[in-house]
């Protein structure tokens, strides 16, 4: 028997609506016991956290991370990006399929969630939509989601087919699967690099327009409406634009069943950082205009926005040392999310502690049907990070876990400091 | 719905009156981008705006002193400075140009093009750069395909780099050539500009500015000097968003009327190499844009001509007004040979510029 006691610190549970002093306890990954401070009945023998002055919530949950295994190791591995993960407090990440070869097969879903593969955190494989994501054939859902697959997606090669999209929505929908779709008409945006505006110009640089964004989730979220007696679950990866946020909100009107996640970088940069061409400011969607950027802020503040995702994406230091327009697309995340979530949505823009912990982990627990993760009730798992909301401290990108360094943030205040990561049970991450 | 049940009526059923609506309003300020550190060397011409217009004056005046200097004396200023013209790009003009500049000043070149030399085999511009740099360039000329390599080079060489061409971004010795030969033509005997040196002055610029770095190099320079600059084109050559690049820049679409405000004619090339994918009527464009004699005696019978070439004859611009009177073609490509002496003697003789 393992047992870890968290005393003294401050419990927020969004999904249980908790926020009070409590003591937690641990035992073999589970949830044992919760109560008031100093008053847990059998934490004889274990092993005990002082979390005074700390909050202690869920385990964060990142839906969209690249952990680039199998076939990448160069950028990343499992054990290497879970590290990260853990240094940043999540103990579920959900890793998206775009690896060499791609995941469509119940045999690499279940050698990306292998003990050998090193996990520091639970790592949930995300298959891809169609075979080898060539946007031909569906995949064989129910085998994928058997061997542990909690969603489909063709991440970086979108669904473009009208059929084909329909045919992945209703496949999905019966085996109870969502379909994350990245949504970009990549007809619009041929040899492009950044957004199309202004900047774009000024750089001579090729722009994505955000009609690339905003008529794939039209398009597919016609589709939704089209197949809603069979109840499809849509959600749309890194969302960027106002009028993609916009379309999101009507569809929820409608009792559809969309949702949306952004990224920090989404919601805390524009493309005038992209500046003299810093490839650490190039991804894909692009850093929008300074309108969008507000719209984003606004869909977190107001609850449209689901989940606040990383989109993790490593990269060689030497792959994006190049000319911006052959760099490849994509920033880390993973240890900058809650620094910079708390340090802007929380501090900044007064979002109530809860509700930005509950879109980092209730939330993302619940649209991708993570049971017993994301809240801290007896018999959940025992996934639990511990932090300092108060300490500011400054993100250096070359202490990072991450093989890679590829980020906009480096150098960059962040406010709350991880202290502990438990990972079913485990500690996964402790400070210095 | 699945997810309201899970998160629970406490999150998401919560009144929409937002507690941080107010706050939003406020505070919706972007995180600052960070502070360039370009450029590196100060030897460095990446962009035109590197230059204050104290230093353009600078480079005007010197261009014509080391014009008129004998040559004997001037063969010593940049004596054995090695200097590497590194061309991702095939160019005429602008590689002989810079070569002969630098030779003038009696610096040493070499040339390496990406057909001859290791990039074929996929060494990237970093190494290439750090190669030259060990082999003991001094300086790096770079044209190259693809917009900014000229500060990539710089960062990870700290070398003086002078921009000879990033793809569709900028040109600022040709835009400093043009200035030289707009002053020549309307302002003659003034040897250098002031912020208002080109008061009172428009210079038109048609065609392709979309794909231009000659036009953006152009568009931020010319204002900075007095002068209005009104692009000219159609919408798929010239969005909306070139007229917000810098203070100083019009769009007028319509050709006529442009040429009638217009005491210099700036023509750009349709670059066929950049168009990618655009569909574009040349007959129609032709009718609408080409500068013909009847055109230029009708609306600007006063004005200079210009074209950074290669032109192409019988499209943007006829032969007759190619080779007429009010051309300035051939006299732009002398000037880039001075204004070129004039930026490589900046790149290796200014504070942190090569070996000082």
């Amino acid at each position: 028997m393992t047992a870890l006691a968290i005393c003294g610190g401050r419990l927020i549970d969004p999904a249980a609506g908790v926020d009070e002093q409590k003591d937690v306890l641990l035992i073999d990954g589970r949830v044992a016991e919760i109560a008031a401070t100093g008053k847990l009945k059998s934490r004889n023998g274990a092993e005990v956290l002082d979390a005074t002055g700390l909050v202690v919530t869920p385990g964060l949950i990142d839906i969209h991370v690249h952990l680039r295994e199998p076939g990448q190791a160069y950028k990343e591995t499992i054990a290497t990006g879970t590290a990260a993960a853990a240094a940043g407090g999540f103990t579920s990440v959900a890793a998206m399929p775009n690896t060499t070869p791609v995941n469509d097969s119940p045999e690499v879903t279940r050698w990306m969630q292998a003990p050998e593969r090193g996990a520091q955190v639970r790592v949930f494989p995300i298959a891809a939509a169609t075979r080898g994501s060539k946007g031909e054939a569906i995949s064989d859902y129910a085998a994928l989601k058997s061997a542990g697959a909690v969603a489909v997606t063709d991440d970086g090669r979108p669904i473009l087919k009208d059929g084909m999209m329909r045919e992945t929505l209703a496949a999905a929908a019966r085996v109870g699967l969502t379909v994350i779709q990245h949504a970009e008409d990549t007809r619009m945006t041929q040899g492009a690099s950044m957004n199309l505006g202004p900047t774009s110009f000024k750089l001579g640089l090729r722009g994505m327009p955000n009609e690339a964004e905003t008529s794939i989730v039209e398009r597919d979220i016609r589709l939704v409406a089209e197949l809603k007696d069979a109840r499809p679950h849509l959600h749309v990866a890194h969302l960027s634009t106002a009028a993609a946020l916009a379309a999101v909100r009507q569809a929820r009107r409608n009792g559809l069943r969309v949702t949306c996640e952004v990224t920090p970088h989404h919601f805390l940069l524009t493309d005038e950082h992209v500046g003299l061409y810093n490839t650490h400011a190039k991804m894909n969607p692009p850093l929008r205009s300074a309108a969008d950027r507000e719209a984003m802020i606004e869909g977190i503040l107001d609850g449209v926005v689901d989940a606040i995702a990383t989109d993790h994406a490593p990269h060689a230091m030497h792959e994006k040392e190049v000319e911006f327009e052959l760099a490849p697309n994509g920033i880390i995340g993973l240890e900058t999310a809650l620094g910079l979530s708390v340090r802007w949505l929380h501090r900044e823009w007064r979002m109530p502690l809860g509700r930005v912990l509950s879109l980092l982990s209730a939330q993302p627990a619940a649209l991708l049907g993570l049971k017993g993760r994301g809240t801290l009730t007896v018999g959940s798992y025992a996934d639990v990070v511990v932090f300092d909301p108060k300490v500011e401290w400054t993100y250096r990108a070359t202490e990072s876990q991450s093989k890679a360094k590829n980020t906009p943030f480096d150098g960059w205040q962040m406010q709350g400091k991880v202290r502990w990561t438990v990972s079913e049970g485990k500690i996964a991450y402790a400070s210095a | 719905m699945r997810l309201t049940e899970a998160i629970g009526p406490k999150l998401r059923d919560r009144p929409m009156m937002n507690p941080a609506a107010p706050a939003i309003r406020r505070a919706l300020t972007t995180p600052p981008a960070p502070a360039s550190s370009f450029p590196y060397n100060s030897g460095s011409l990446l962009s035109v705006l590197d230059l204050t217009v104290e230093g353009v004056s600078h480079l005007l005046v010197r261009a014509t002193e080391l014009e008129h200097e004998d040559p004997i004396v001037r063969d010593r200023i940049l004596a054995k400075r090695r200097i590497a013209l590194l061309f991702y790009e095939s160019s005429t003009r602008t590689r002989t140009s810079f070569e002969l500049a630098s030779k003038a000043l009696g610096a040493d070149t070499t040339l390496v093009s990406n057909l001859s030399s290791s990039i074929e085999k996929g060494e990237s511009l970093k190494d290439t750069g750090l190669t030259l740099r060990a082999l003991g360039a001094e300086a790096i000329i770079l044209r190259h395909n693809s917009s900014g390599a000229a500060w990539l080079l710089e960062e990870t060489t700290r070398l003086p780099v002078v921009n000879a061409g990033d793809g569709m971004h900028e040109h600022p010795t040709q835009a400093l050539l043009d200035l030289r030969t707009i002053m020549t033509q309307l302002r003659p005997g003034v040897a250098g500009v002031g912020p208002e040196t080109l008061a009172g002055t428009t210079v038109m610029i048609v065609g392709d500015i979309l794909h231009s770095r000659v036009a953006r190099s152009n568009m931020l320079l010319l204002p900075r000097v007095g002068a209005r600059v009104l692009l000219c084109g159609p919408k798929e050559l010239l969005p909306e968003q070139a007229a917000r690049s810098g203070p100083g820049i019009q769009i007028e679409r319509d050709f006529e009327a442009a040429l009638k405000q217009s005491q210099a004619v700036m023509m750009l090339r349709i670059q066929a190499e950049r168009l990618a994918g655009l569909q574009l009527d040349l007959e129609e464009y032709k009718a609408c844009y080409q500068l013909t004699g009847q055109r230029l005696a009708a609306l600007a019978p006063e004005a200079v001509v210009l074209h950074p070439g290669p032109i192409i004859r019988g499209m943007e611009i006829t032969a007759g007004v190619a080779d007429g009177v009010q051309s300035a073609i051939l006299e732009q490509v002398t000037n880039g040979l001075a204004i070129r002496m004039a930026v490589m003697e900046r790149a290796l003789t200014t504070a942190t510029g090569g070996r000082a």
